[in-house]
């Protein structure tokens, strides 16, 4: 009776357990293969001792692994979720399954356990340790992703936390795919003290390791304060929700006792602050499902690695040889008219169809993913309605660090110019812009990726040199027929040259000189004067021949870039 | 085959009579700009006349610069300094040698001192002579001539009524119903209309009293009321005979077109128009046309022109004006009767008289069909008609080509690219449909504004196509208070549930297409449902599940669910580069248009005039969506923003001023015109956002209110 009993609900729960669990198991299979131990435990009464038979061994094993594994699946528990979703985010699994096309992810370490033994925790289990690891397919590519769950101990952060988010690093630079991290964690796991901290450095390490092998995605997704901020800190693209999400170093209540200043958290660390005043993030979506949507798209441009071959290729559904007379248009003649570039940018590339990277920073330049006949390009383009176009401190900052990813993974950079030089001023001289503005004439001249620019209408002095000049080693360069290269504006170069001598007749002559590219094209600084509308099929032609491009290396153990 | 029969000599005959191949002119200049050149241009080509076109250099990328065959710059881009500056004209009449010129309309069009001068340099006028111009410009006095010539028009007492019984007799004497009205009045104020003695006693002193507080003026004026009025006009071309000089009036050629009906109109700008009306019995037309024609000889009219009406419902009409020039929408007048008016200016100012296909034997030309015009301008009709500038991205025309008799033409001064600015009128297109019948022109309107792109600027072509889908339009009943009687406060079109669900599963077609012509891995696996969310992600959603290959169910979900319903799915052609999908469902066609998706895969989709964003999620992404937040919207209740882009003038508060409620602001320049910004609230400035003399964008914050003292508020 007893033992019908029990066998009924021992095969009922392993029926369970393999039916019912998405997730592959190998050991459950494995023990079953020792065909050894099956026979003796058959021949062991039963009467006897019903615990140590190994048949109910394994049945009860079963039953354990089923328990744990269900603990995983719900995290810290329904109430908690519900109060995740109280707030109008998701839950870490959640996320995973809208990031993955359905059905394709694969968990790891689902029952890697923590283990710390103080302030109580010996006595507190919970498979997975408030994160979630594994891989899958982000439209049919592989992507390595964690997500850390915030309804498991405030998704807080410990040595086997830490070690899972490495592991998933380290196996997505193996086989050399992006790794995308879901960030939704109160911090450090305080009970665990100095283990804690070695984590996030190890995870630190990782990040650094992996930078310039893999894309390195961070998404904003709940708090993210103190010593985790510096894990997305280091990856490529940070990545904001909107009204849920924030990253300090340090929280309000601390910046009150500090320097007595009241700030909210949406004003200290929010999304908009991110995106718009510090630059620390790329871009924000309204919610968690829009964001991880715009993740899926994001990816859809990158290559999985930095090895060439990984960049993602489309078949050229928008012709290369299409005329683009809109966009002459589009440019006033007078140099002083502001337009926007995007419009011009979304006339030339594939389908108008550009991922912007930082839109809300620095308006004055443009950084995002376009295509070109299908292979995925980095256009950086000066836009006028901003700041005139000018080259500012946070313009140099967020175009330098597009132009380096782009280097890193083999993307070609086609730059439009319409620049009329760097922005004058104490603030901008005493915030160091010779160092930040450095920055990009030295990514720009460090690049060895396809480079092709098209100058638009001004490129003055300093910042001419900057933005992906021939004399930077750029491959093609073009100038519109109306672009004016020079040092400066005819008049205040006149306004020097004569001191303030017939600056009419001057500046006529001046103009005649150099506000048109006729000097730059007989010098080859430019490779040629092009008609507008034909914009989109030279760059698709050079880029074509560029496929092959092979920059001899330099040897040295790395640059020094001013940072 | 006929021509091939005839003889060498009768051949030249004919061609000489009524093919002739002599150009009238052998250069025409055109004081305008945008379409209206480029439509004389299109004439003078057929005519082997050369062209030349003057422009701004607002303008010198503008697409008549290039249909011209010389173009001169006339100035910068202030219309005063530019194409009104007469000097500068004539100084290009003088050195590129044109032997005529055509005004087209605005701009020199009605200015008699241009058209002398013009005559005087001995270069034709393609207009009317300078008298007509003075004659018909001044409304005093045109309405004396036409009192003179027999023509009807409005009853009124010229002097100013001084007491109530004077004011009933006077009313007595126009006969009910009458205006009753302050002399120096406007905007509704002080104005009370009357039917019978009764009314007009109870009025005379509300309206007096009301002259007086809104004008300080409380002289009164009484007119006849003309209920329901329709605004409508009739295009005639007069000549004097072939070679000759007019030495009576009533030698003078006269052809008047079949009216049009041009009353759908805001804030007395024509949107609509078509011919003929649907009001005018054969008898009105005649009587109106005869007098038309009474009034052109008595002014000596020669050239094209237009004589303006109001008709009520009982077919009583009343002279308004006469316009001496072509108007803009002489195409559906073109369209109903086959002929060319621009042709007709040429050959009359060459002195050659009528050409033949306008020699007829009665007074109104004949015509067959309908045709309907639709003025399209970026402008915004959900914020008050405000003008709206910026580059046409995309802009995409529909295609202008007809099937049998029926056809859609297109006059556009405007291409992919072209920046509106807003130094000129903001009007981009006119869009012209002609059918046998009215309900077949307004079908391949409709279609035709279906298919229309216009993005980068606000427009009106959503609300024409409101219009155009009116049931009130549809049966004809179109007088002037059509757009404030049926479309009042327009919030953009609203679909029915059973549009909305097309629209959902055209919307899942059109998704399903898109992703695989771009081989982009859709969110949703094939065959399984997909959530389509019309107004973007909070909005309706509709469950879409793909049948067979040729149907698809569709469900609304949410609290105000329906029932699923089966839609065939006949065919669906989309193309990316002209951003239109033609979807057949039930078999029905019809054309929507998709822009781009954003970052977040909203895209913007339109049908029937209705805009909104689109999104199409899986069933999971649906199910998640609902713990969701809507964001938050910001408070903007104690901001002013600017109401559209422009020049901030100059400010009439200070910080720290106390306002109420409509108190004047600032000011914000766009398009030439000053507009009062004006107090939403009472309050306290607390901030000027932006100095005197900025540039504005729309929504920029100008005004920030500051915090009210909570003692004064309580």
């Amino acid at each position: 009776m007893l033992v019908r009993v029990f066998n009924k609900q021992a095969t009922n729960s392993l029926r369970k357990g393999l039916t019912t669990s998405s997730f592959r198991c190998v050991s459950v299979t494995k023990d079953y293969l020792k065909p050894t131990k099956r026979g003796f435990a058959s021949a062991v009464p039963v009467e006897d001792n019903l615990d140590s038979n190994p048949a109910m061994m394994k049945l009860k094993f079963q039953e354990r692994l089923q328990k744990e594994r269900e603990q995983a699946l719900m995290g810290g528990g329904q109430k908690r979720i519900d109060k995740q979703h109280a707030k109008g985010s998701l839950t870490a699994r959640e996320r995973l399954e809208l990031l993955f096309d359905k059905d394709s992810f694969q968990e790891m370490d689902q029952l890697k356990a923590h283990r710390c033994t103080e302030f109580g925790m010996e006595s507190k289990n919970f498979p997975g340790d408030g994160i979630v690891t594994g891989h899958g397919l982000v439209n049919g590519r592989h992507v390595y992703a964690f997500s850390q769950d915030f309804t498991v101990v405030g998704g807080t952060l410990s040595e086997t936390h830490a070690q899972k988010m490495v592991k998933v690093m380290e196996m997505a630079m193996r086989v050399g795919a992006p790794v995308i991290g879901l960030n939704d964690s109160g911090g450090a796991r305080i009970q665990e003290g100095v283990d804690s901290l070695a984590g996030y450095a190890d995870v630190f390490q990782k990040n650094v390791d992996a930078s310039g092998v893999v894309p390195q995605i961070s998404v904003i997704m709940g708090p993210c304060a103190g010593g985790a901020v510096y894990s997305p800190a280091m990856t490529d693209f940070i990545f904001m929700v909107e009204d849920t999400s924030y990253m300090f170093v340090t929280g309000p209540k601390v910046v009150k006792t500090v320097t007595n200043e009241d700030v909210t958290t949406e004003d200290l660390g929010g999304s908009k602050v991110h995106t718009a005043k510090s630059g620390v993030a790329h871009g924000d979506f309204a919610n968690d499902v829009a964001a991880l949507r715009a993740m899926r798209r994001l990816l859809d441009f990158l290559p999985s690695s930095n090895e060439k071959e990984t960049l993602p290729v489309k078949e050229a559904t928008d012709p290369a040889d299409r005329l683009v007379p809109e966009v002459e248009r589009l440019v006033p003649d007078d140099p002083n008219s502001p337009y926007n570039m995007k419009d011009v940018i979304g006339q030339i590339v594939d389908h108008g169809e550009l991922f912007e990277i930082q839109p809300d920073m620095a308006g004055n330049i443009i950084t995002g993913f376009a295509r070109m006949e299908g292979h995925t390009v980095g256009v950086i383009g000066n836009n006028p309605l901003t700041l005139a176009g000018c080259l500012d401190i946070n313009a140099s900052n967020k175009a330098a660090r597009f132009v380096r990813f782009c280097d890193a993974f083999n993307i070609p950079l086609v730059t439009f110019v319409d620049v009329p030089g760097f922005l004058p001023g104490t603030e901008q001289e005493f915030g160091g812009i010779i160092r930040h503005g450095a920055k990009l004439l030295f990514a720009y001249s460090e690049a060895s990726v396809p480079k092709v620019t098209v100058i638009t209408r001004k490129a003055y002095g300093g910042a001419y040199d900057v933005m992906a000049s021939k004399h930077l080693r750029a491959d093609a360069n073009y100038a519109w027929p109306g672009a004016e290269i020079a040092v400066m504006g005819a008049k205040g170069a006149t306004e020097i040259l004569f001191h303030g001598e017939d600056l009419e007749a001057h500046t006529a002559e001046y103009a005649a000189r150099f506000a048109n590219p006729m000097v730059a094209a007989q010098r080859g600084f430019v490779d040629d004067i092009i008609d507008p509308q034909d914009t989109r099929r030279i760059i698709c032609n050079d880029l074509r021949v560029l496929r092959t491009k092979k920059m001899p290396e330099i040897k040295k153990k790395h640059s020094n870039i001013p940072l | 085959m006929l021509r091939s029969q005839l003889s060498k000599a009768s051949r030249k005959y004919w061609t000489s009579r009524f093919f002739s191949t002599e150009p009238p002119f052998s250069k025409v200049l055109v004081s305008n700009r945008g379409e209206i050149c480029q439509r004389v241009f299109r004439t003078c080509k057929e005519l082997g006349v050369k062209t030349v076109a003057i422009y701004s250099t607002a303008d010198s990328k503008a697409p008549f610069v290039k249909a011209a065959d010389e173009a001169v710059c006339v100035g910068p881009a202030a219309a005063g300094k530019s194409y009104l500056n007469v000097e500068r004209v004539l100084q290009v009449i003088r050195d590129t040698g044109a032997d005529a010129v055509h005004p087209g309309y605005g701009f020199l069009s009605e200015n008699a001192n241009f058209c002398q001068s013009i005559e005087s340099e001995g270069v034709a006028w393609l207009g009317p002579p300078v008298s007509a111009i003075q004659d018909m410009g001044d409304k005093i006095r045109s309405k004396e001539i036409a009192e003179a010539a027999g023509v009807s028009i409005i009853p009124g007492y010229d002097g100013t009524i001084d007491s109530i019984d004077q004011c009933v007799e006077v009313s007595n004497q126009i006969g009910y119903p009458v205006l009753v009205k302050a002399a120096a009045g406007g905007g509704g104020k002080g104005m009370r209309t009357c039917y019978n003695d009764q009314e007009v006693r109870e009025a005379y002193p509300m309206a007096k009293s009301e002259a007086k507080q809104f004008f300080s003026d409380d002289r009164l004026l009484v007119e006849k009321f003309i209920e329901n009025p329709h605004h409508i006009e009739f295009q005639v071309l007069c000549s004097p005979p072939a070679g000759g000089k007019l030495e009576k009036p009533e030698d003078l050629q006269v052809v008047v077109f079949p009216e049009r009906e041009c009353s759908i109109q805001r804030r007395n700008q024509k949107v609509v128009e078509e011919s003929p009306s649907c009001l005018l019995t054969d008898e009105t037309r005649q009587k109106m046309a005869e007098q038309v024609k009474m009034l052109c000889q008595k002014v000596g009219y020669v050239s094209a022109g237009t004589v303006e009406w109001l008709v009520d419902e009982e077919q009583n009409f009343y002279f308004l004006e006469m316009n001496t020039r072509l108007q803009v929408e002489h195409p559906i007048s073109e369209a109903v009767t086959g002929v060319d008016l621009v042709k007709g200016m040429l050959w009359v100012a060459a002195g050659r008289g009528l050409p033949p296909e306008f020699q007829i034997d009665g007074l109104i030309m004949p015509s067959k069909g309908h045709a309907i015009e639709c003025r399209i301008y970026a402008e915004d009709p959900l914020r008050g008609y405000l003008p709206s500038t910026g580059p046409l991205l995309p802009y995409i025309e529909p295609h202008a080509t007809g099937e049998g008799e029926s056809y859609l033409r297109l006059d556009s001064g405007v291409i992919q690219g072209h920046a509106v600015t807003p130094f000129y009128d903001p009007m981009l297109s006119k869009i012209i449909s002609y059918a046998p019948t009215r309900r077949e022109a307004i079908d391949i309107m409709t279609k035709g504004l279906d298919e229309y792109v216009i993005e980068g600027v606000q427009h009106n072509a959503r609300l024409c196509n409101a219009v155009l889908r009116h049931p009130a339009f549809v049966k004809g009943e179109t007088p002037t208070s059509f757009l404030p009687r049926h479309l009042p406060d327009w919030a953009g079109v609203q679909l029915t549930l059973a549009q909305e669900e097309e629209l959902a599963v055209a919307v899942a077609l059109i998704g399903m297409t898109r992703d695989s012509f771009l081989q982009r891995p859709t969110v949703v696996p094939s065959f399984e449902p997909m959530v389509v969310r019309l107004g973007g992600f909070f909005g309706d959603a509709f469950r879409v599940t793909m049948g067979d290959e040729k149907s698809a169910i569709v469900q609304k979900l949410g609290d105000d669910g329906a029932e699923a319903r089966t839609i065939l799915v006949n065919s669906i052609k989309y193309d990316p580069t002209r951003f239109t999908a033609s979807v057949s469902m039930d078999r029905e066609m019809r054309s929507i248009q998709v822009m781009n998706e954003d970052s977040e895969g909203e895209m913007k989709v339109q049908m029937y005039g209705a805009d909104m964003p689109c999104l199409i999620q899986s069933e999971r992404e649906y199910q998640l969506s609902q713990y969701m937040h809507v964001p938050k919207m910001v408070d903007t209740s104690d901001m002013v923003m600017s109401p559209m882009p422009g020049t901030l003038i100059s400010f009439s508060v200070s910080e720290g001023d106390h306002v109420e409620i409509g108190q004047e602001l600032c000011i914000v320049e766009a398009m030439k015109m000053q507009n009062i910004v004006r107090s939403p609230r009472t309050g306290t400035i607390g901030k000027l956002s932006v100095p005197e003399g900025a540039s504005l964008v729309t929504d920029q914050i100008i005004i920030e209110f500051g915090v009210e003292e909570t003692e004064e508020a309580a």
